[in-house]
């Protein structure tokens, strides 16, 4: 099993959610989160003055699938939250041990 | 049954009706007028369009339906003092309500973490300040005001104190009208009353937004009493109470003396005033300055509520204005409703274009400021000036307002967290110079006892505009030395300022026992019983206060 962790940009949440549904993905979690990358955050204005942001606001997307079929969801995903310019995010796929469904107490693939 | 019980109902109710028409009929009673002269039976039919509504049979006279001369006129002084006393209170309900307006702005200008602390700043100034006031605000205030002219002529409040200096008399404060009683037990005095104190509770609320996020809140309350009862009143009364800056016109022929309609300077230049001193004291925000000294902006936690404020304001304004007639049948009244929207506008419109060319983008906290700069201004001249000019001195304001914040944030160091300094003091002082120069001679004959119409520099009255700028410095001048001087003992014996720990925290825990937005700013859903729509309230406050406690 194979768990992705992605970052990406709050309004591309929809089309990300679609495209891993499409594609049989049958749960994801989500969590507002803030970070920065190469840029550094950015500067706003209030009352005639700069300020700057370093920490923008993402969304962190977690999916679990099977080792098979890990490298076409993260395709499918990397494509859904592409917008082509800086702050698109970052996807982290790694290796998972085991699972479990707290009702029933499955182990594995099988309590994805 | 039931119909025996529905005919008497009916009968019932057609009794009560005949009875209570007949005691409208003839309100006064009449033995003399025999019953074969009894006025008309009402009309029977309805009356959707109501043309037939009211009529001759409604004045009140001896003889009903036939009222005399006398008694004609009689009742024709009463509507009109009627629609005076309705125009008063109602316009002072809308001033009221500018409290809210108050409150929204400068808490959503502010951060989240002091939420509670600005909001509720902002709701005991009421209490408070009506408390002081009418203990001895409105005294000082208008106990020597004379007769209410519009208001029927009432002359109990008679008592000023004055000193005579260069063979002329000063009036200094008034002295009738301690806690409303004695003689001045008085529906016209009520009604001033009324109308007075939610003017003296506008200025009371302006420090409080430069003030905001690291005042103590008990330093608060005694400041409130102190505006209140003994700054506010002492100005007010040498402009609006009979006192020496009133008088400037009769005594030594400047104009007609200090001339402030609304209140640019008595209302938003003394709460303007009182808010650089009360900055000043009180010592910029942690994190406002750099140690290069440049500033930081902090920006405010709700655009959405203080834009919300702003217009509840500028709704409020109609009463503030229009309502200084004192008098519905004044019907000026409308030139000054249209001045005052005017130039709330243009001060928007002009700080809109201004940020936006200067500084790329339409701030809207300075958007907000402008168009409430453009009402502060128009506040003193709305009832002397042209829809053009009143345009021109909003217009003004909107930029001046974004000047002063930048001088004041930049230049003066003053930390600021609302902009009330500048629109309230700045554009306060520009509003009151600004009738000196504009005011156009079509109304004001009489104004503060002198003859002839008020007229500005531009239309021959040079005079008026000297006698503008000595109300300015007099106000800038008395107001900061006392309220510096009062600020100033009141840190050195009890401090005004919270710790830094405190400040850090936010304000509403450790100063008021809890957050504005607990769910945001405080433990969340994490505490036990937030989390649950069906969760006993019990709990959730136990849980709450738990978790505070332990912090």
């Amino acid at each position: 099993m194979k768990k992705i962790e992605a970052i990406i940009k709050p309004f591309k949440l929809d089309d990300v959610k679609e495209a891993l549904t499409a594609a049989g993905v049958i749960g994801m979690t989500v969590s507002e989160v803030r970070g920065f990358g190469r840029q550094k955050g950015h500067t706003e204005m209030y009352r005639g003055g700069e300020y700057t942001v370093d920490f923008l606001p993402k969304i962190k997307v977690e999916v679990v699938v099977p080792d098979e079929r890990a490298g076409k969801v993260v395709d499918l995903l990397t494509a859904a939250a592409k917008t082509g310019s800086i702050g698109d995010g970052k996807v982290f796929l790694s290796s998972l041990e085991d699972v479990v469904r707290i009702r029933t107490g499955e182990h594995g693939e099988t309590a994805i | 049954m039931s119909i025996v019980r529905l005919v008497s109902f009916v009968v019932l109710l057609a009794a009560s009706a005949g009875a209570s028409l007949a005691f409208a009929q003839t309100p006064a009673p009449a033995p003399a007028a025999p019953a074969a002269v009894a006025p008309a039976p009402p009309p029977s039919k309805p009356d959707p369009a109501g043309t037939a509504t009211g009529g001759i049979g409604d004045v009140s006279a001896k003889t009903a339906g036939k009222p005399t001369v006398e008694e004609l006129a009689d009742f024709v002084g009463h509507n009109r003092v009627a629609i005076n006393f309705v125009w008063v209170l109602v316009a002072g309900f809308l001033v009221m309500f500018m409290q809210a307006g108050f409150a929204l702005a400068e808490t959503g200008f502010t951060r989240a973490k002091n939420a509670g602390h600005t909001m509720m700043m902002n709701f005991m100034v009421y209490a408070i300040g009506m408390t002081g006031y009418w203990i001895c605000g409105f005294a000082l205030h208008m106990g020597g005001l004379g007769p209410i002219s519009t208001l029927g002529g009432t002359g109990v409040l008679d008592h000023e104190f004055v000193i005579t200096l260069f063979g002329k008399e000063f009036g200094l404060f008034g002295l009738k009208g301690f806690f409303l009683a004695g003689s001045t037990y008085d529906v016209a005095v009520f009604a001033l009353f009324l109308f007075q104190m939610v003017f003296m509770d506008t200025a009371a609320t302006i420090p409080t937004g430069a003030m905001a996020e690291r005042w103590k809140f008990s330093s608060f309350v005694v400041f409130g009493f102190f505006i209140s009862m003994f700054t506010y009143p002492l100005f007010a009364n040498w402009v609006w109470g009979g006192g020496w800056l009133s008088q400037l016109g009769k005594n030594f022929g400047l104009g007609h003396g200090h001339v402030d309609f609304a209140g640019s300077s008595v209302v938003h230049m003394v709460g303007g005033v009182t808010a650089l001193a009360g900055a000043m004291v009180l010592g910029a925000r942690i994190g406002k300055y750099n140690k290069d000294g440049s500033a930081n902006p902090i920006p405010g936690h709700n655009i959405p509520m203080a834009a919300l404020g702003c217009f509840i304001l500028a709704f409020g304004w109609f009463g503030f204005n229009p309502g200084s007639t004192l008098a519905g049948a004044d019907l000026r009244i409308a030139v000054v409703a249209v001045n005052t929207m005017l130039a709330g506008a243009a001060g928007a419109l002009v700080a809109m274009f201004y940020m936006w060319i200067v500084y790329g983008k339409p701030d809207p906290s300075m958007l907000i400021n402008g168009m409430l700069a453009g009402l502060v201004a128009i506040t003193a001249p709305c009832a002397f000036v042209s829809s053009f000019w009143a345009f021109v001195i909003g217009a003004v304001a909107g930029v001046l307002v974004c000047w002063s914040v930048f001088f004041v944030e930049r230049t003066l160091k003053v930390d600021d967290p609302v902009g009330a300094i500048s629109v309230h003091g700045t554009c306060g002082a520009w509003g009151v110079l600004s009738l000196g120069l504009f005011a156009d001679g079509t109304y004001g004959d009489g104004f503060n006892g002198v003859e002839g119409t008020v007229r500005g520099l531009l239309y021959g009255g040079g005079s008026q505009f000297v006698a503008q700028i000595v109300g300015t410095l007099t106000c800038v001048v008395f107001i900061f030395v006392a309220s510096y001087a009062f600020f100033k003992v009141y840190d050195l014996a009890f401090g005004m300022r919270v710790s830094p720990e405190v400040e850090l925290e936010g304000l509403d825990v450790p100063e008021m026992g809890g957050h504005g937005y607990p769910e945001v700013q405080g433990p969340g859903t994490l505490v036990h019983g937030l989390g649950h729509g069906a969760a006993k309230p019990a709990a959730v406050m136990t849980g709450v206060m738990a978790t505070e406690r332990g912090h």
